[in-house]
């Protein structure tokens, strides 16, 4: 697993919400291509980053109260929560670079 | 790097990969970028592939192009999961970059594919990954009881219908013209299918919703008339574009950005620059016919090569 986390619908709110720095929410499942792809980035990002932002993963399948609650409609999605909200949302598997522009000001 | 590789594949989908399998067979060693998150192309995002010849029982597309990929690994192709973002064809060796490195090579295989195109209409971006989707096996599990449009009349347009019928409660197939482009058995299947409508003539103005889809504003393109459909699910199957950006100002295209080859052949303006698949072909653009133009690119880069030599 490495330096990202697991979180669960329970212990969501504690490990993102409550969270003093923003904390990147990767929303995935198994059946999911494009989600298999972007976890090795997102791994380096939690990895090179990880004092500034935290990178956590939820699987869709097994926690389908928090990502009802926050309309996720596609994965991967990756959302990043600051301050318990949602201040930035990426839909869609991108390359590193990509990923690292869209997050520039968190990091 | 300074080493000068005898060819660069950029791109992996059924050309991409072909192209290396046979490269790799003539001992050239190619160098494939696949993409960092795009590795396979197009079939990654379905399900059954029931036309590429050879598989009598059909098969995943995944499946096809994991096998696609471990025969051209097996002969000696080496394959890098990184994005090209650069390219200069015109330098002598070509160069080819990454993020962070810097490649180059005697001859360049193109096989970058094609993207999904958007309607281009209002709330299409804003609403993507919020009821808007262009690819219905990658979502279709968001939209279970929900009342989803299809936009297109093409084989794809009906493959993401048919597959969205397992998830959603209704499906209409939103058209602009009063027949569809699909191959014969797709659209007996399509439109004996009770859970999907078709509504003709019809193109859309405008996706509506705040921060979820919650209709369809349609236009008639018989006498511009509108009305709303009232959908919380949109997939948009209305074709693609060839990847071609990349290569802008140094090989030439169509007026819609395919890559111009001399047919038959794939050898594209530069010498040693060889183009194949879907960035060249707005025709048939199937997997096998992709795979077809990729071997062809790997042989008129071995001759190509072989006659350099002498």
């Amino acid at each position: 697993m490495g330096a990202t986390k697991v979180v669960t619908d329970e212990t969501f709110e504690v490990e993102v919400l409550k969270s003093d720095k923003p904390v990147i929410v990767d929303y995935w499942a198994e059946w999911c291509g494009p989600c298999r792809m972007v976890a090795p980035v997102l791994e380096e990002i939690a990895t090179e980053y990880g004092d500034k932002i935290g990178v956590v993963k939820l699987n869709i399948d097994e926690n389908p109260a928090v990502s009802q609650r926050y309309g996720i409609m596609a994965i991967p999605t990756m959302s990043v929560f600051s301050g318990g909200q949602v201040v930035k949302q990426i839909v869609g598997a991108k390359p590193k670079s990509a990923l690292l522009r869209e997050l520039a000001e968190y990091i | 790097m300074n080493e000068v590789r005898n060819v660069i594949v950029i791109g992996s989908g059924p050309s991409g990969y072909t192209a290396a399998l046979y490269s790799a067979r003539a001992e050239l060693k190619p160098l494939v970028f696949e993409g960092s998150v795009t590795a396979g192309g197009a079939l990654m995002q379905t399900t059954e592939v029931e036309n590429f010849p050879g598989f009598a029982d059909a098969i995943m597309g995944p499946e096809l192009m994991d096998s696609m990929r471990k025969q051209a690994e097996r002969f000696g192709a080496e394959l890098v999961a990184d994005d090209v973002v650069a390219v200069d064809l015109t330098a002598d060796p070509k160069v080819v970059k990454t993020e962070t490195e810097t490649y180059l090579a005697k001859a360049v295989i193109i096989a970058s594919g094609s993207r999904y195109k958007e309607l281009g209409v209002p709330g299409e971006k804003e609403l993507g990954g919020h009821g808007v989707s262009w690819c219905a096996t990658c979502d279709g599990f968001f939209f279970r009881g929900h009342d989803i449009a299809v936009i297109g009349g093409g084989d794809s347009a009906l493959e993401e219908a048919m597959f969205l019928t397992r998830f959603g409660k209704s499906v209409t197939v939103v058209h602009r013209r009063d027949a569809l482009r699909a191959s014969k058995i797709m659209q007996d299947r399509a439109l004996a299918n009770p859970k999907i409508e078709f509504l003709w003539d019809s193109e859309v103005a405008e996706v509506l919703g705040t921060d979820k889809v919650t209709g369809l504003r349609i236009r008639s393109t018989k006498d511009g008339t509108e009305h709303v459909l009232p959908v919380t699910g949109v997939f948009v199957a209305i074709g693609h574009d060839p990847r071609s950006d990349l290569f802008a100002g140094q090989l030439a295209t169509d007026s819609d950005g395919y890559l111009l080859v001399d047919e038959p052949s794939t050898r594209t303006g530069i010498e040693g620059v060889f183009a194949c698949g879907d960035v060249v072909d707005r025709t048939y653009r199937q997997a096998v016919t992709a795979a077809g133009t990729g071997c062809a690119a790997a042989l008129d880069a071995e001759r190509w090569l072989a006659s350099k030599e002498r």
